[in-house]
């Protein structure tokens, strides 16, 4: 373990979380943003996410990008367009059809409705006539090149796109929810559904919108996933942990609150890839210190929920007699 | 004029009615137990047999679920997690147990002999020890509500899991356990392989005996002033605490009840299958048992019973229709929770429905009828 | 408050409903390998042999596979007019790749098929599952693929046709250290799968008793692959072998992203490589990486291109080692009937018991005392993103 802790490592590590993060940010915010408005945790978010990865696999071959083994370079964005559009549309859907008839019903209604889209979703995607059960992959689309070397580390093209898509998409959606009329209207509707209502805001409409951001940016989390990591079948619990993952995030950041996803995304990619690198190092003779990934990641959720109930960045609000 | 402590005393029943209305149940609960042993299990094959043991086994653990998210209006995502705590312990207990002092692997002992008690006395350690766990979880329910409270639940449940991955090797020749001693082997609990070889102690008598005794103490409950605190704190935390209801305390007994019987299905699973892996005790069993408690009604002791039997029953029966199953399984998950969001049996008790009470009274119609 | 009841009554119908309609869809669909439940009542005569495979859920395409090569083996011996006079009738049921599932499936054959005697599982955790049902009802169970030592531990009616991990460990370890001249060795496994966390414990003690050194030993969860620092680490450690005893699944995305991340040391993996998808993950970063097998398909033995050639015509692709392990299964049973007196669950078990010397497309095996197939394996090595056979290593 000799150059464990060298600044060439370091540099790596960082880059490599903070790829991490982009990553977990772009889902966390798809629980964040339907959390904020209708209260409850999408369990079939990451299924979207999944079906993402493999809709745009489909996308791609079917335009006959991936044969060739080398995409033309306008592909990516076109797949990825494509893509977030499609998922944007199913998210609208879903919501449509199984969680607006339950709009008025208890939470935890809303939440089984969910985990029941999640398992059609997952056991849909695996029928051999959809997405079928074997691993796939999309790397042909992105030629993962280095595009320089600093201080003895590669910087590759995969690691800067994710990065730098998740910090765009993240402004992107900051500038809606804070800067347009309909990110006033979600922000209302977020605060209070009946005020906001009687003052004419059209529910529903916010309620769709929200959906369909939240697939799309869905949708770029599982390409940049199934890039990074290819595309295992949809009902793999891969995706299911995942999911899990950047709701952590969500949760731990504030959730309902898009800075605090991003943030809480950092942090979980934090502790998960940094902290895990550098305490696994440190014990080099203790092999199962090496196996506590996970448990860094719940572990810290935990200690925020207990001391800080409300995540990082999220306000705490005074209940209501 | 007789003091207030008299008039008490003169309603309070006599010491026999009380001994016999505390012991009736369970005596019927060992009668029933009984029951489904020797004459409906023998009776119905060795395929029903194996099914029926599955459904008692969900009616505990689901029914124990109940306690928290039914009752309490707590939320738990984890409770798997206590069915591996308790299943753990309770395999440790009777695998180890058993090589240690009857120098053997295999069931050993009939009825309630030896190895029936060691395997008695696991469940009710992997029951104790679960709710030392349940006590750990219903902590944070001090600080945390609703959602919040789900997720923390979530996390424990996927940090036992971990924790089970990452236990030694099992040892499983009898001459290499018998050289340790029973509680350095509290770590070889078999890490990803999962626990292996457990005696499969579990028969119809002991998941139905468990699954009665649940089902009488959660209808105690239910009707006590314990369990409509309970009931308060789940319908309104805030007014609950202006009635003087301590609404932590409530919150932690009803994980620490749960807890204990969700250990107990836990070593009753795990001497059934014979194994124990802690992948299959992840979010998702923890997410069938929400399945079964909401479709069943949440609250709802009969509703608990007849949601477990319907979701273990239906997937056995439809097995052969393969990749749409599950598809089915979803859809009518998602139908159900649109068309009765409040389940099968809502909160209520079969004898509390409309429908059940006009049979009743048709019955009793007919009887006096008849004479 | 009636209306409420009927409710619930009608989303119970409503349910039903559903399934029946998906039943309906199945059933066009004319259903494939999962035998039926309802009235498959043995024809008069036939043999019923039982199989529980994962055929949906995460591990499918293992039991599929299996579940081919069994059919294939019942076909070919049926048109030769079955064992012993009868034609031999194959139920698969399916347990979803679960513990519990497992072991309904096993007591559903043996109690509502009559099964005669049962193969099956692919993965050791189902076997163990399933195992302790056919023990106690004394049917004689032969896995066509659990690796795990433990799964023949059981009972005395547990049998297997595959090599053990502690075997395949050595055999890997011994390829690193003889033919790869390795003296260091790092490890990645994933630590959420008993196969692969059971290998890589075999593996390191192997290696370490011919005199290698482990220089490093990570662990990731299967799917999981957000792995960078575990790379590193590797990366760092100088191992001139890498053992990845993961599914083809996770070891495909693994090569490449180590590759990726410059590490320049061979990878070695178990029978779990074994798949058509890993060099299409992988793309070139799988060439000149091996993997231990239970066979290659381009053997040059009349029993290998036999199968391979009849497996190509009847599914359209090549069949990997759980195939040819189911196909091996079957033929062992086949065998075993034949020499058995009869058919019941004792007389069977001792038939499969005497197997000595069985040629199979697997190899020529034995059946030992601990009721294990003591075998050779092969070692795969990638060239061009295709499979070469480059060693054969003879049992210890």
């Amino acid at each position: 373990m000799s150059d464990s802790f060298t600044a060439s490592d370091l540099l790596q590590t960082t880059i490599n979380f903070l790829a991490v993060g982009g990553l977990y940010a772009l889902i966390a915010l798809g629980y964040t943003l339907v959390y904020g408005i209708l209260r409850f945790i999408n369990f079939a978010h990451s299924d979207i996410v999944a079906w993402g990865g493999w809709i745009a696999l489909t996308v791609a071959s079917g335009a006959g990008w991936l044969a060739s083994g080398q995409s033309p370079a306008f592909a990516l964005p076109l797949v990825l367009l494509a893509t977030m559009a499609l998922c944007a549309a199913m998210g609208v859907t879903i919501e449509r059809l199984a969680y607006r008839p339950l709009r008025k019903a208890p939470r935890l209604n809303v939440l089984i409705t969910a985990i029941g889209v999640s398992l059609f979703l997952q056991n849909v995607g695996l029928l051999n006539k959809v997405f079928g059960n074997r691993p796939s992959t999309i790397s042909a689309l992105l030629s993962n090149d280095v595009l320089a070397t600093v201080g003895g580390v590669h910087l590759r093209l995969y690691d800067m796109l994710t990065i730098l898509l998740a910090v765009v998409l993240v402004i992107v959606l900051e500038r809606i929810v804070y800067g347009t009329r309909m990110g006033r209207a979600m922000r209302a509707v977020a605060f209070d559904e009946r005020t906001a209502a009687l003052m004419g805001v059209n529910v529903n409409i916010v309620v769709s919108v929200t959906f369909a951001l939240g697939s799309a940016l869905a949708a770029a989390g599982g390409i940049l996933f199934a890039l990074r990591n290819d595309l295992r079948m949809t009902a793999d619990t891969s995706w299911v942990l995942l999911g899990l993952k950047a709701f952590v995030a969500a949760v731990v950041g504030g959730i309902g609150n898009v800075r605090g996803a991003a943030a809480g995304a950092l942090l979980i990619a934090f502790v998960e890839v940094f902290v895990h690198r550098y305490v696994t190092a440190a014990f080099p003779d203790k092999p199962w210190v090496g196996q506590l990934q996970d448990i860094y990641v719940f572990g810290i959720l935990i200690l925020v929920l207990i001391f800080k109930p409300s995540g990082l960045l999220g306000k705490a609000t005074v209940e209501k007699v | 004029m007789k003091s207030l402590q008299d008039r008490v005393d003169r309603l309070r029943p006599g010491l026999p009615i009380t001994v016999g209305k505390s012991v009736l149940p369970f005596a019927i609960a060992i009668l029933l137990a009984f029951t489904m042993d020797k004459l409906i299990g023998p009776a119905v094959g060795a395929t029903w047999s194996k099914i029926l043991l599955d459904v008692g086994i969900a009616i505990l653990l689901a029914g124990s679920l109940n306690i928290v998210n039914g009752y309490a209006g707590q939320f738990s995502i984890g409770h798997a997690g206590f069915m591996l705590v308790g299943g753990y312990l309770a395999a440790w207990l009777t695998f180890y147990g058993s090589i240690h002092w009857f120098g053997v692997k295999t069931p050993v002992g009939g009825f309630l002999g030896n190895g029936q008690l060691l395997f008695l006395g696991g469940c009710i350690l992997g029951g104790l020890c679960a709710s030392v766990f349940g006590v750990i979880v219903g902590l944070p329910s001090l600080r945390l509500r609703g959602d919040y409270l789900a997720i923390v639940t979530l996390g424990f449940g996927e940090i036992v899991r971990v924790l089970g991955q990452i236990t030694d090797r099992q040892p499983k020749r009898i001459d290499d356990v018998k050289k340790i001693p029973m509680s350095d082997l509290l770590n070889n609990l078999g890490g990803a392989e999962g626990f292996s070889q457990i005696p499969g102690y579990t028969t119809l008598f002991f998941v139905y005996f468990f699954a009665f005794v649940l089902l009488v103490l959660a209808y105690r409950l239910k009707y006590s002033s314990k369990g409509r605190a309970l009931l308060a704190v789940r319908e309104n935390e805030i007014a609950a605490e202006a009635m003087g209801i301590d609404t932590t305390r409530a919150k932690v007994i009803a994980f620490v009840f749960s807890a204990f019987f969700a250990g107990i299905g836990g070593s009753l699973y795990a001497h059934q299958v014979g194994a124990l892996d802690p992948k299959e005790l992840g979010f998702m069993k923890s997410i069938d048992l929400v399945i079964i408690v909401v479709i069943g009604g949440m609250g709802s002791i009969t509703g608990v019973v007849i949601g477990a039997t319907i979701l273990v029953v239906l997937p056995e029966i439809f097995r052969q229709f393969a990749d749409y199953r599950m598809i089915a399984y979803a859809l009518a998950l998602i139908t159900v929770m649109i068309l009765r969001p409040q389940g099968i049996m809502g909160v209520k008790e079969l004898w509390e429905t409309s429908l059940w009470r006009k049979q009743v009274k048709a019955l009793r119609a007919k009887l006096r009828g008849g004479k | 408050m009636n209306l409420n009841t009927w409710r619930g009554l009608r989303s119970v119908l409503i349910i039903a409903a559903l399934i029946a309609a998906a039943a309906c869809d199945k059933g066009k669909g004319g259903g494939s390998g999962s035998g039926g439940s309802g009235g498959a009542k043995p024809a008069s005569g036939s043999i019923v042999i039982g199989h529980f495979a994962s055929m949906t859920g995460p591990q499918a395409t293992f039991g599929i596979s299996t579940d081919q090569a069994i059919r294939l083996a019942i076909k070919e011996k049926n048109a030769k007019g079955g064992v012993k006079g009868r034609q031999v009738e194959l139920v698969t049921i399916d347990d979803a790749g679960k513990q519990s599932e497992a072991a309904t499936a096993v007591t559903r054959l043996i109690n509502d098929h009559k099964a005669v005697a049962v193969l099956g599982e692919v993965a050791s955790s189902l076997s163990l599952a399933g195992g302790p049902i056919a023990q106690k009802s004394k049917i004689p169970m032969i896995s066509p693929s659990s690796t795990n030592p433990d799964v023949t531990d059981v009972g005395d009616y547990i049998f297997r046709v595959c090599f053990l991990d502690d075997f395949q460990g050595w055999v890997d370890a011994k390829f690193a250290k003889e033919n790869l001249k390795a003296t260091k060795a790092a490890i990645l496994y994933d630590q959420a799968q008993a196969y692969s966390s059971g290998l890589a414990d075999y593996f390191d003690k192997a290696f370490k008793e011919l005199g290698g050194t482990i220089v490093t030993k990570q662990a990731y969860t299967g799917g999981n692959l957000e792995i960078s620092s575990q790379l590193q680490s590797i990366k760092g450690s100088g191992a001139e072998v890498v053992f990845l005893p993961g599914y083809y699944s996770d070891a495909g995305t693994i090569i490449r992203k180590a590759k990726e991340a410059g590490i320049t040391a061979k990878f070695l993996g178990g029978d779990g490589w074994d798949s058509e998808e890993l060099p299409k993950i992988a793309g070139d970063a799988i060439n000149g990486n091996f993997f231990s097998n239970h066979y290659a398909p381009q053997e040059d033995r009349p029993e290998v291109k036999n199968f391979v050639e009849n497996y190509k015509k009847e599914y359209g692709k090549t069949p990997d080692g759980l195939a040819a392990l189911g196909y091996d299964a079957a033929l062992v049973l086949f065998d075993a009937m034949e020499r058995a007196p009869s058919l019941d669950g004792p007389a069977l078990r001792d038939a499969i018991a005497a197997t000595k010397n069985f040629t199979g497309v697997t190899g020529t095996f034995s059946i030992d005392e601990n009721r294990n197939a003591m075998k050779s394996a092969v070692i795969v090595e990638y060239k061009d993103g295709k499979q070469t056979m480059s060693a054969r290593i003879e049992k210890k």
